[in-house]
């Protein structure tokens, strides 16, 4: 029996069509927009002007709090301006524009393909270095990831989980990095264990995923501490606590931090970027985007430097399809809608999926028949039929009685009504007011 | 910008599935028992169950169209199950226009005056089958005699009549049993009783189509069973002369049509597997509790509609784990 989480969870058509597809390194725009937040937390601080010449992996906005990070510049050339410009929320973002010119990098930055296996740091050198460069959660909370490395007061992690579920349909990006990058993820993950001082690291792979399950397996002897777990399919398994409960069987309370059951999840992406900027010294300004569709030409995996427009990406897969009627930055069930191709790639963007026009229609909402499928794919246990129903009839004191909070927003719900209800909005809505009741409560 | 793009929360998928989806996998289960019910009772069984199905369509659509003034919703497939399903309630010689009567009070009390689909508190059917029920006793509960798979105009009583009878007036059991169909005859369908009832064999064949495409769970009919079986043994061990065998009451009478077709209907029922299992242990306990100590010899149609007035309580108080709670 294949290990998963208990409650609830889906398993939508998968359509990994790219997972065959080798990560090739997309050409350098003309121009990038580099958001100063990529990134949960405060807004970094811009520290370039008009005009300014930077290199690649430069520091060009500062962190400007704990949780916050650091923004590098992705390519080498001249400050444009600093202006504001939608990023995938649809609201106009600070942001850095770069004119590219040649492809210069920082001087310090280890350029050559050499695996660097050994590593002699301390705990807090490498939690330091990774702050500095500006990593992030990259399966797409972008949490800043030097924040989880700290465990809070009297809170001890005792096991590092490796998320390689990528459970969102449609994406790869996650599964060709743990093919062609391997050995550098697990060093990464050395790394990590070694900042958290855990002796033990797990990583979760789903089992569409045979190819990555095998080759993760069979280098992970090589390191100390480090397993993989195959897992069965399900949606959303990449979710943090889904993804806990599936490995180590334990459950984070409601509210609470994951550390709380002794587990710090991060991401392959994020172990790979932790990799490259301690033992390469490269800051995180590059990721992983796969750009995929049932109409897309040549659906691929792209190395794509942060701030390249959505727009370059459809272009080296082969243009946009005539009949594109959604753009979506990440995966369908929990990726956001673009307004405009013109929106960056940032450090969290795992994927772009274009979507047909009749793909992209939602149905006629019909009445509930009340025939329980969004409860029994809740994976947080609660009822989604009835949070809809108290969320759009205003009644938030039984929306917090009824636990709304605990929503991850993964989808299941109204991935499955049957009646095509829009449950995850109102519940979403539902939940922006409770919290406004639950902070001026705190106040 | 040569394009405009749908920008909508996630998330950007659904399932296939859809409601009359759903609703029609009911009907499709529904008719190897109405089949049965064609060779049992001959085309009259046919022309109640027409006769039904176009009152029920009917009455939506007008009721919708002219009363409520919505978008009428007659392809849903909800009307056409309340349609079948209350032809499977009532005798197959049962007169043209007390099946119309009938109709009228499904859809237009049971279902639509508490605002229609997924708002109906009771199960549409039901509350048709029992306005009948207490209307029009005599028509009711007159059913055909099985001769030859035609109707010779004679009536007679279903199984559970003849037990209720004779225990009401001190015959043992042992006498009472001679006059009762064999087990075989029972379990497909050789006896009397409502339309679409007699044949547990076929009703069971058409829930576990249901079970496999998962229209319905296994929680409420098994534990609708499994209540009125287990009653019924402890009975019958205490004094199996004054008890029936409980084989009589699993396979005679609405019990399976009730468990797997109407207690098991999405809009009426609980929403989690535990208060499903509550639920259907209520119905069992009603029903066993009708036929052995009340004055109907059948209480299934009863039992299930008291239930479902209990649903919106045991919703309340029935509760999904809660992810990391306890």
């Amino acid at each position: 029996m294949l290990k998963t989480f208990k409650i609830g969870g889906v398993h939508p058509p998968e359509n990994k069509l790219t997972s065959g597809n080798p990560i090739e390194i997309l050409p350098l725009p003309k121009t990038v927009f580099i958001p100063v937040a990529q990134h949960i937390g405060a807004p970094a601080v811009p520290l370039v002007k008009k005009g300014d010449a930077v290199k690649a992996g430069q520091l060009i906005a500062k962190s400007s709090s704990f949780v916050s990070t650091n923004i590098h510049s992705s390519v080498s050339g001249t400050v444009k301006r600093v202006d504001f410009q939608a990023d995938s929320s649809g609201y106009p973002k600070q942001g850095i524009y770069v004119d590219v010119q040649g492809d210069e990098w920082l001087e310090e930055i280890d350029q050559s393909k050499d695996l660097v296996k050994t590593f002699d740091f301390d705990s807090e050198t490498i939690v330091k270095k990774i702050q500095e460069a500006g990593i992030v959660g990259l399966g797409g909370a972008t949490f800043p990831t030097h924040v989880k490395l700290i465990p809070p007061k009297g809170m001890k992690a005792e096991v590092l989980l490796i998320n390689g579920v990528e459970c969102e349909p449609y994406l790869t990006s996650d599964h060709r990095l743990m093919l062609e990058k391997p050995d550098e993820i697990l060093i990464g993950i050395q790394l990590l264990m070694k900042a958290m001082n855990v002796e033990k690291a797990v990583i979760g792979i789903e089992n569409n995923k045979p190819d990555a399950i095998k080759l993760l397996s069979e280098k992970a002897k090589e390191y100390k501490g480090i397993s993989v777990t195959a897992l069965k399919v399900k949606y959303p398994q990449g979710g943090e606590k889904q993804l806990i409960k599936a490995v180590t069987g334990k459950e984070v309370p409601p509210g609470g931090l994951p550390i709380a059951t002794g587990a710090v999840v991060n991401n392959v992406g994020t172990a790979f970027a932790v990799y490259e900027a301690i033992q390469k010294n490269k800051p995180l300004f590059e990721r992983v985007v796969t750009i995929t569709g049932k109409n897309v030409a040549k659906p691929s995996n792209f190395l794509v430097r942060i701030g390249t427009p959505t727009s370059e990406l459809l272009e080296a897969a082969g243009g946009m399809p005539e009949n594109t009627g959604k753009i979506i930055s990440g995966g369908p069930m929990m990726g956001r809608a673009l307004a405009s191709i013109d929106v960056p790639v940032t450090k969290g963007t795992s994927g772009v999926l274009l979507m047909q026009k009749e793909e992209a229609k939602r149905d006629t909402v019909l009445a509930c028949i009340r025939c329980s499928r969004c409860v029994s794919v809740c994976p947080m246990g609660l009822e989604p039929y009835l949070l809809m129903t108290l969320s759009e009839k205003q009644i938030f004191d039984r929306c917090e009685s009824n636990h709304i909070m605990d929503c991850i927003e993964c989808g299941s719900c109204s991935y499955t009504c049957p009646s095509d209800r829009p449950l995850l909005d109102y519940i979403r809505f539902g939940k922006g007011k409770v919290g406004q009741i639950i902070r001026s409560r705190n106040k | 910008m040569s394009n405009l793009f749908t920008v909508s929360p996630s998330p950007h998928v659904h399932s296939a599935e859809t409601t009359s989806k759903i609703m029609y996998r009911v009907v499709y289960a529904m008719i190897p028992a109405l089949l049965w019910s064609v060779f049992v009772f001959g085309l009259d069984a046919l022309r109640v169950t027409l006769i039904a199905i176009v009152a029920c369509l009917a009455f939506e659509y007008v009721i919708q169209k002219y009363l409520m003034k919505i978008k009428p919703m007659i392809t849903d497939g909800s009307a056409l199950i309340t349609g079948i399903l209350l032809a499977f309630n009532v005798p197959a010689n049962l007169p043209w226009w007390i099946i119309i009567i009938g109709a009228l009070a499904a859809v237009g009390i049971g279902k639509l005056s508490f605002g229609g689909l997924g708002s109906n508190i009771f199960n549409p059917a039901l509350v048709g089958r029992v306005f009948l029920l207490i209307s029009f006793p005599v028509q009711m509960t007159s059913w055909p005699v099985l001769s030859e798979g035609e109707v010779d105009g004679l009536t007679t009583a279903t199984p559970l009549g003849i037990i209720k009878e004779g225990l009401t007036s001190g015959t043992p059991v042992s006498q009472i049993a001679q006059d009762l169909p064999s087990s075989t005859d029972m379990l497909l369908g050789q006896m009397s009783g409502s339309l679409g009832e007699i044949s547990a064999l076929l009703l069971i064949l058409g829930g576990v189509y249901m079970l496999i495409k998962k229209v319905i769970t296994w929680h409420i009919p098994v534990s609708v069973i499994v209540t009125v079986a287990a009653i019924a043994a402890l009975f019958w061990l205490i004094d199996p002369e004054r008890y029936v065998n409980p084989i009589y009451h699993i396979l005679t009478g609405g019990l399976m049509l009730g468990a797997i077709y109407m207690a098991t209907d999405m809009v009426t029922s609980p929403m989690t597997p535990k208060g499903q299992l509550i639920f259907g242990a209520g119905i069992g306990i009603i029903t066993i509790s009708i036929r052995m100590f009340g004055a109907y010899p059948e209480g299934i149609s009863f039992a299930i509609l008291i239930m479902n007035a209990f649903t919106p309580l045991i919703n309340n108080y029935v509760k999904p784990k809660r992810f990391g709670g306890n």
